[in-house]
């Protein structure tokens, strides 16, 4: 019982004593040299020079990845608190761009991450019973989910590119937002009037100068010459009509301006640039997992896992739910808004 | 031991004889419930290999009882079995079925119109739901060391802190705001 180590009692390296995790020494081996570390060192070939017991280097580890999460959350806060300013300043904005998101990629986005935190949380499981197989079985799932997210993201992100849906001076939206399905479902009355004056202003824009028909923005008052009567009454919606563009946000208060004036609200492209940055930091942070995971697959194929050592494992999960934790609150922040 | 009674009320005397008297058997009587051992060197060691894991001791029995593999290696390996709680799988499906309906419904509830404020209460109310699930079941938080806890809530104290003094620093500042707005309104 006592042998293995009085045997290594005298050498500090771990490593020149690799016995299997199976040793033969029961709880009695509490009794002997506690003073000397070796024994336990030498029965876990994973456990670093500089901590005592297996569960010190789990703990330790534990609490420096609780550190390092703290510092994510408020890494993140600040994307965070930028959003919160922004939507209590310019609700309007908000309302006008998240019919430019896919609600159902989001979504669908959502679940594949939350699936992704069982299989991440069952591999910590896994890892702590020592079963391999399932434990790597469940690593290549959660980074299956992992490349899943990441490719609806591109989906997401392509088509705001060719829908000049960017951030700052990028952002020249290609669609107006009474075109878009997700507008029309919400307001029809609202998208098919907004479609009058959209014709009506382009109409005027047309002849005077070529530039380029821009619904959404300010004519030039005179140019109004087709249908005089007609125009005018367009642009002068009476109250039952203005009501749904009132509703639907397309216009602001009459008091503010007498003519209906169909506009994106000034500042939307600041919403882009709010929505790239928080998914994008979201979707780096999704990148980096992919890695961490990578490297864990690599470990458990080498059966470095086991009830004394999985910390890892545990570690590597806790940021991926983060990481999940975050995706909680970006989806209906940014794709459910109402 | 029944000496020490009377002598109780004078702080200095009691000291003395805390120190007089062998402190280890007074420790394990609180902190190792195995006090029949008699030799000094074994028990010294039970009670710094038990020091550690102390805390999770009830955590542990529960993992030993609900996974007899886990404790049987952990016998194996002779010394600080059961590192953590391990989660049953039941539990693990159990919130994720729980996060997926609740994701399902926050989307659904955009379909009510509650107003401005109140869609967004209720998403915010859904979102926390759901990640308090995350955090208490897949992240362990309910059978990791408080310490641990603490330190997440701090991040999410000061999270708070500051979503909320800015909030109100610009609900302040609202009057300033919408003067400068008319004034840009006017001359646009």
């Amino acid at each position: 019982m006592a042998e293995p180590s009085t045997e290594t009692r005298g050498s500090a390296k771990p490593a020149s004593a690799p016995p299997p995790p199976h040793t033969d020494h029961g709880h009695d081996d509490h009794g002997h040299g506690h003073e000397a570390h070796d024994p336990i060192h030498a029965a876990n070939p994973h456990l670093a020079h500089h901590f005592d017991t297996p569960q010190q280097q789990f703990d330790a580890g534990k609490l420096g990845i609780w550190l390092f999460l703290l510092t994510e959350v408020l890494f993140f806060s600040g994307l965070f608190c930028a959003y919160t300013v922004y939507r209590a300043m310019h609700p309007e904005v908000f309302v006008y761009a998240h019919y430019f998101l896919d609600t159902k990629l989001g979504a669908v986005n959502t679940c594949v991450l939350l699936i992704s935190s069982l299989t991440a949380a069952w591999a910590v499981r896994n890892a702590q019973l020592a079963e391999k197989k399932a434990l790597m079985l469940n690593i290549v799932i959660t980074i299956a989910c992992a490349f899943t997210f990441m490719s609806v993201k591109y989906v997401e992100y392509a088509h705001k590119y060719h829908d000049g849906l960017l951030p700052g001076k990028a952002f020249q939206p290609k669609e107006q937002i009474w075109e878009l399905k997700s507008f029309r479902d919400k307001h029809p009355e609202a998208a098919e009037y907004a479609e009058k004056l959209a014709k009506l202003d382009e109409k005027k824009a047309t002849p005077p100068a070529a530039a380029p028909a821009e619904a959404g923005k300010t004519a030039p008052a005179e140019a109004g010459k087709a249908e005089p009567a007609e125009a005018e009454r367009i642009e002068r919606p009476t109250e039952e009509e203005l009501e749904p563009l009132l509703a639907a946000g397309l216009v602001g208060p009459r008091s503010l301006d007498p003519s209906a004036h169909i506009s994106r609200p000034r500042m939307a492209h600041v919403f882009f640039g709010i929505y790239f940055f928080m998914t994008g930091l979201h979707g780096f942070h999704v990148l980096i997992g992919i890695g961490i995971w990578v490297w864990m697959l690599v470990k458990a194929s080498k059966g470095h896992f086991g009830p004394a050592y999985f910390g890892p494992v545990d570690f590597t999960a806790l940021y991926w739910h983060l990481v999940d934790l975050i995706w909680i609150y970006l989806f209906p922040l940014l794709y459910l808004i109402h | 031991m029944s000496d020490d009674k009377p002598e109780a009320d004078k702080p200095e005397a009691t000291e003395t004889e805390a120190a007089s008297t062998p402190p280890p058997s007074t420790e394990a009587d609180h902190t190792v419930r195995t006090t029949e051992t008699v030799a000094t060197p074994e028990e010294r060691s039970k009670l710094q290999l038990s020091d550690e894991p102390k805390p999770d001791e009830p955590k542990k029995n529960n993992s030993h009882d609900k996974h007899a593999p886990a404790a049987a290696h952990d016998h194996g390996d002779g010394h600080d079995h059961g590192l953590a709680h391990t989660m049953p799988i039941a539990l693990l499906f159990g919130v994720l079925g729980a996060l997926l309906a609740l994701t399902v419904a926050t989307v659904a509830v955009t379909a009510i119109d509650l107003g401005a404020q109140g869609n967004l209460i209720v998403a915010m109310v859904i979102a926390t739901v759901k990640a308090l699930l995350v955090c208490t079941f897949f992240m362990h938080l309910l059978w990791d060391k408080k310490f641990n806890l603490v330190l997440f809530l701090t991040s999410v104290l000061f999270l708070i802190l500051f979503l909320g003094m800015t909030t109100a620093d610009r609900a302040e500042n609202q009057q300033a705001i919408d003067q400068y707005r008319a004034l840009q309104l006017g001359v646009k």
